[in-house]
């Protein structure tokens, strides 16, 4: 029996990126992208559920995110995901790689009793692969990186091969340790339809109080209630819950900032248009031969 | 006051010293040397002195070599341990680090450890005076990399943390020897294992050095996602082994496998500087044109007219690779004849 936490993020979809989403600042105006379930994510919630699978014990998602990254806690339940976590707080808003992991670890600390830690290697907004390992070093456990496929799990280590430069390692870890996941490493089971029925109508605190607010007929307290009675209760996570140092949170507890976001201006000028024709082509080929391209 | 030490993180693989550290030692002689400081080399590992010496020739001033038989192959454990015991005590203004599969696991462990910021995958770094928010910081180490989306560079800086932190791709900076190597220094510092260095163990490591060599050739031939198959594929293949090129291809065109990671030309990929850079069905994305711009002559193929590719390139083509390309082929052949 184990008991895993999975990292997941919701992440604008950078195949839709264009000028008009960027921020004078330099952030990016998330509100204005389609957000998904960060791929490498989802491959860390499979290989949590096949651990569950082969050996039993609990698999749990948390997010740190806006309101509305509660899509993918949701879509975590639809895999396979015992229980999740929303972490959200306006506190943790504009955070980099270094705050971001104090608020995860100290959100993990506060579940506790985990075995392993999985998250993706990345994720495609910043393609840093930074959060894992600055978690597990807050943690104050071992990490294993690129993880391509898991061996083994016995005596108190789980053995893994992993991705190095030019090859692979197989690697024996002591847990509580923290596995980062590579893209190809599983392929993430679809949502289950009984599971889209059982959990579609799973929420958090915020979006309960939004019903509330639009509709005067509920009570908030009532319908808490009647959300966690039904296992459909997505519990929230505070700055205030987790008892951090806000301090290093959010923009305050960002070391990197962005100083100057420029268009790139290209070059150019010097182009010369080649036709598409035998006669073009043969041309540009002289050219290279004379200048000892070729 | 900084005592504006730039260090580098010498990363080694069998015994022998990665390509990125050297071409890292090179840019933080120009960074140093700009801050009027030292540099020093970061040597772990387990007979590692000649490597340490090695770093005399790319402008160390001193290399700090950490030697023990347990250090032999990286692990994260001992090594993030040692950096962040080093960084504490000395406090250098600048640690660099190559953006391998090593470099990115060690690096944010060391950033968050000594709570520094760290930009990743860099493209270019440089000192400068900043002002920020009212307030003047003098030499400033500038992270220059590519946002995500569409043509736009960021500069990052971290104003108000005494180590600044940041990881570069192989290729990216360009290795020099330099005239004069300064006189050597190593100084060995001891290495004495705890309980927790031992928690990961390796059992078995198998590494081939690399067939492809992208940064060596001096013709690459690039597809990317708009060639549309693994099949289109094939003519790159043709036209490279024509006139004597290596393929690459672009981040879509790996993602899409098309072709392997090992072959992947960017920002996340390798940069390289050929005499002659074809480009098919790329579009130009800032972070592609991030590992090809200086190639010395490039050739756009594509059948987007407005693709950004054409901006950059020196000969631009409108037109599908699937007729461009035999056309290519057969024309250079008949030359050669």
């Amino acid at each position: 029996m184990y008991k895993s936490i999975v990292l997941v993020k919701q992440v604008p979809d950078t195949a839709n990126i264009s000028g008009k989403v960027m921020k004078d600042d330099g952030t990016v105006n998330r509100a204005m992208l389609p957000a998904i379930f960060n791929y490498e994510d989802r491959v860390a919630l499979e290989f949590a559920l096949q651990v569950k699978q082969k050996y039993g014990g609990k698999v749990i998602a948390i997010t740190m995110g806006p309101p509305r990254a509660a899509d993918i806690l949701r879509e975590c339940l639809y895999m396979g995901a015992d229980q999740t976590y929303a972490i959200s707080d306006r506190k943790f808003a504009g955070a980099d790689t270094l705050a971001t992991s104090y608020v995860l670890s100290e959100a993990i600390k506060k579940i506790g009793d985990y075995d392993f830690v999985f998250a993706g290697r990345q994720a495609i907004d910043g393609d840093t692969a930074q959060v894992g390992p600055q978690t597990a070093e807050k943690l104050n456990i071992p990490q294993i990186t690129y993880a391509e496929e898991i061996l083994d799990i016995k005596d108190g280590k789980i053995k893994i091969r992993k991705k190095i430069d030019g090859g692979f390692e197989v690697v024996q870890c002591k847990y509580p340790c923290l596995i980062t996941v590579l893209k190809g490493a599983a392929e993430p089971r679809p949502f289950q339809a009984k599971r889209i029925m059982a959990y579609k109508g799973a929420k958090t605190l915020m979006e309960l109080e939004k019903m509330v607010e639009d509709n005067s007929l509920l009570y908030p307290d009532k319908l808490m209630h009647e959300y966690e009675e039904r296992n459909l209760f997505i519990p929230t996570l505070t700055a205030d819950d987790l008892a951090v140092d806000s301090e290093r949170c959010g923009i305050k507890g960002s070391p990197t900032k962005v100083h100057k976001v420029e268009s790139v201006v290209l070059a150019g000028g010097n182009q010369e248009n080649i036709p598409p024709t035998k006669d073009g082509i043969g041309a540009l080929i002289d050219k290279l031969l004379e200048d000892r391209i070729f | 006051m900084h005592n504006n030490e730039v260090w580098v993180f010498i990363e080694q693989r069998n015994g022998k010293p990665a390509d990125v550290s050297f071409e890292l030692l090179s840019k933080g002689r120009k960074l140093a040397d700009s801050m009027k400081g030292e540099l020093k080399a970061i040597v772990i590992g387990h007979e590692a002195k000649g490597i340490a010496k090695e770093t005399f020739k790319y402008g160390a001033n001193e290399a700090l070599l950490v030697d023990h038989p347990d250090l032999k192959l990286f692990r994260t454990m001992p090594y993030s341990r040692i950096m962040n015991e080093l960084i504490k005590k000395h406090t250098p203004r600048i640690v660099l680090f190559g953006a391998t599969v090593y470099g990115r696991d060690l690096a944010p462990r060391v950033a968050s450890n000594t709570r520094s910021g760290l930009t990743a995958d860099c493209t270019d770094l440089k000192i400068s005076d900043v002002k920020y928010l009212g307030k003047e910081y003098p030499q400033l180490l500038l992270q220059i990399r590519p946002a995500f989306g569409g043509n736009i560079v960021a500069t990052i800086i971290t104003p108000d943390v005494p180590v600044q932190m940041a990881t570069v791709r192989e290729g990216v900076m360009e290795m020099h020897p330099v005239e004069k190597p300064h006189k050597e220094k190593i100084t060995e510092v001891p290495y004495n294992p705890i309980d927790m260095d031992g928690l990961l163990e390796i059992i078995e490591q198998q590494r081939e050095e690399s067939k492809v060599n992208l940064k060596a050739a001096p013709i690459i031939v690039a597809g990317g996602y708009g060639l549309g198959s693994k099949e289109n594929f094939k003519l790159l293949h043709e036209l490279a082994h024509v006139i004597g090129g290596e393929v690459a291809g672009s981040r879509a065109a790996v993602d899409a496998g098309f072709v392997g990671s090992e072959r992947q030309v960017g920002q996340t990929g390798v940069t390289v500087r050929p005499k002659l850079y074809i480009a098919v069905g790329i579009s130009g994305a800032i972070q592609h044109r991030a590992g090809m711009q200086e190639a010395k002559k490039i050739i756009a193929i594509n059948t987007d007219p407005d693709a950004p590719i054409f901006d950059i390139c020196h000969y631009g083509i409108v037109g599908d690779a699937a007729q461009v390309i035999p056309m290519f082929i057969e024309t250079y052949k008949n030359k050669l004849k």
